[in-house]
């Protein structure tokens, strides 16, 4: 049994040495500085532009959707972002799920309806690895928050996308990208974003730095959906707090002038 | 006061006649326990310890409630907390950022005892039990972090599990045992949960213990010497009021992480599932844990680690005979007050090191620190009670301050 765990542990380490040589072995490479952007969350007072968050969405559903799973986000959820319940209930219903099973064991295909999570892309990590060449895309449902400074670190590596210095071409692996922010500058995704890819039905030129913004907004608000909430509890728990402890300090100062000390 | 009571009064008077408890909790932190009256703010941090005991037992009763412990669901048990249980993001951002601000004032508490002499005779047994809270403390946290199956996690958990195996002979018997497997898996994190659940519920035991020690004595107080009573005031209103303001200037600093920077004291890997395949660049533990962390990677050899880092804090049960001196605040004690000082920046010092790769000036300054650490304990403390001269003590805690008016 435990051989059987190790020898399954090799052949994965060898698969990921194969297919994601994203080590140090060939970094020759720094990661690039992160270019630090303003977001509309920063600040005690921050929050989501919603017209931003369903532009994002967009760029989501139209581009990274083909690779990358949104797997906490319910179809119900978007309502949160400025979808109304009936648009809601059409977007759940051009997605198709999978459900168990009808009297003959046989899956049921229907489809998605709001209380629905937004379906996977592949079915299981193999898929998505065979599908990616032995790359796993990361779900994208927490990843801003799963990186440090994340909502930076997302953008400039969508936009970290250049042409391999001369020294280092050769040892991009096949199926490798040279990105300048990405751990060890070869990243298995390629450059997605292109000016104009997608078409905004607000009006707002699609060039690749919006729509890298755009989406890092949508994947900020995925993975943490509670953040306006959050802030605007702060700002009354905070006042209480303030007023709470201003009144405790002269309570205090009259109880003690009494006592000499 | 009339004579002729309520029905109220008397109703209380049956009850307390059966079971004292009001008396009792008057008795303790009421008004009927006499405080030195020169206590600063620095004890403030002992209610505060308990009051973040009872906001982590609340917190986490309530998140236990929609928690799953179980390998494939424990991550997206705690995603739907975030998401989908009504105020669970507060609950769980004031449960994680609790244990920091537990931490904090836990340690404050422990630095302000070890500066003003409060683990000296009569107050050994006080000590005791303080550290043991500490102990349980850095157990619980630990099982805590465990819970939410992170890779920081799953990855903290082998690390420090596998510390065991350093003990030699039955060291690999000894994790396998604690795994409850052959590697980090469901059975750990049943364990974990269940243990993490138990306890709290034996720190507020110990607490208990702890209180009844404090009060055979009574507090010490910034000038080390025994209050009498003349200089003694009711807890009750006086340090309860101050303990309210002291809390209220807490909450502002504790609420404004919960709410404005819940994550800043967290790992981002902690929001990637736990990959046993995948090994995290650097495994680091919570900031509570780094000075420890520091001690265990300073040297090569894993067991003499593992043995300097359960010994830095087991070495505090006989600080009590380590320090020879008689005194107890470092504030009449010119050499020990430096000391103290120096030993507080290596402990700073060496959390930074905890938090770097072991390697290069980390890992000398983290040599030099845990270096540093015992020779303060064993070598410093013992000698410099028996070489300093003290500055002369006041006559009563009246005396400086009554005094002073009279200039």
């Amino acid at each position: 049994m435990r051989t059987g765990v190790l020898s399954f542990a090799a052949v994965v380490a060898l698969a990921f040495a194969t297919f994601m040589p994203a080590g140090p072995a060939l970094a020759a490479g720094e990661q690039a500085e992160l270019d630090p952007q303003e977001w509309s969350w920063q600040g005690i007072f921050g929050g989501f532009d919603r017209q931003q968050l369903q532009r994002g969405f967009q760029v989501y559903t139209e581009v990274c959707a083909a690779c990358h799973g949104l797997d906490y986000v319910a179809f119900r959820n978007l309502e949160e972002i400025g979808y109304s319940e009936d648009q809601v209930k059409y977007l759940a219903s051009l997605y198709e799920v999978e459900e168990c099973c009808d009297d003959f064991g046989d899956p049921i295909y229907r489809p998605a309806i709001p209380a629905d999570r937004i379906p996977n892309p592949y079915p299981n990590e193999q898929f998505a690895r065979a599908s990616n060449g032995g790359a796993l895309p990361p779900d994208m449902s927490l990843l801003t928050k799963a990186r440090a400074n994340g909502p930076d670190y997302v953008y400039n590596l969508i936009l970290g996308y250049e042409d391999p210095p001369p020294e280092l071409e050769d040892e991009i692996m096949p199926g490798m990208y040279y990105n300048t922010i990405f751990d060890g500058n070869q990243i298995a995704m390629a450059r997605q974003l292109f000016d104009d890819l997608v078409e905004y039905s607000d009006g707002t030129p699609a060039t690749e730095a919006q729509m890298a913004k755009d989406v890092v907004a949508f994947m900020h608000w995925a993975a943490e959906p509670k953040l306006e909430v959050r802030k605007q509890t702060g700002i009354r728990v905070m006042l209480f707090t303030f007023v709470f402890t201003i009144l405790a300090y002269f309570l205090k100062r009259r109880i003690w002038a009494d006592v000499k000390h | 006061m009339s004579t002729e009571k309520g029905w109220g009064a008397r109703a209380f008077d049956w009850f307390e006649e059966r079971l004292p408890i009001v008396s009792f909790i008057d008795h303790s932190v009421g008004t009927q326990y006499p405080a030195p009256k020169n206590l600063n703010y620095f004890w403030n941090f002992g209610s505060l310890a308990g009051f973040m005991l009872v906001v982590m037992i609340l917190t986490g009763i309530l998140l236990a409630m929609s928690y799953t412990p179980h390998v494939d669901y424990a991550f997206d048990s705690v995603e739907r907390i975030m998401r989908d249980v009504n105020s669970g993001w507060l609950l769980r951002y004031m449960h994680a950022n609790g244990a920091s601000f537990f931490f904090i004032v836990v340690y404050i508490h422990i630095f302000r005892g070890m500066y003003y002499g409060s683990y000296k005779a009569p107050r050994e047994v006080l000590w005791w039990l303080g550290i043991i809270i500490l102990l349980l403390m850095m157990a619980t946290a630990f099982m805590g972090y465990v819970l939410p199956w992170g890779q920081m996690s799953f990855w903290g958990a082998t690390v420090i599990t596998n510390l065991f195996s350093a003990i030699p002979v039955i060291g690999d018997e000894i994790v396998t045992w604690l795994w409850g497997g052959f590697a980090v898996g469901n059975p750990t994190l049943n364990r974990f949960f269940a243990l993490h659940y138990l306890l709290p519920f034996v720190i507020v035991g110990v607490v208990v213990l702890h209180i009844w020690a404090l009060h055979i004595p009574g507090s010490n107080n910034p000038t080390g010497i025994e209050a009498a009573p003349q200089d003694k005031i009711p807890f009750h209103p006086y340090y309860t009021a101050k303990d309210a303001f002291g809390l209220g200037v807490f909450l502002l600093i504790y609420f404004a992480v919960v709410f404005w920077a819940p994550n800043s004291l967290g790992h981002p890997d902690n929001y990637i599932p736990a990959n046993p395949l995948a090994t995290p660049a650097h495994i680091v533990p919570e900031w509570y844990f780094l000075p420890f962390y520091a001690i265990l990677r300073s040297v090569d050899n894993k067991l003499l680690g593992v043995v300097l880092m359960f010994a830095s804090i087991l070495i505090l049960f006989v600080l009590p005979w380590l320090d020879t001196s008689r005194i107890r605040s470092a504030n009449f004690r010119p050499i020990f007050r430096v000391l103290f000082w120096i030993f507080f920046v290596v402990c700073i010092v060496l959390g930074w090191c905890g938090s770097q790769t072991a390697e290069g000036l980390p890992l000398i300054l983290s040599r030099v620190g845990t270096f540093w650490y015992f020779f303060h304990f064993l070598v410093l403390l013992p000698v410099v009670g028996w070489i300093e001269t003290p500055r002369s003590l006041p006559t009563s805690i009246s005396t400086p301050v009554v005094a002073k008016p009279a200039e």
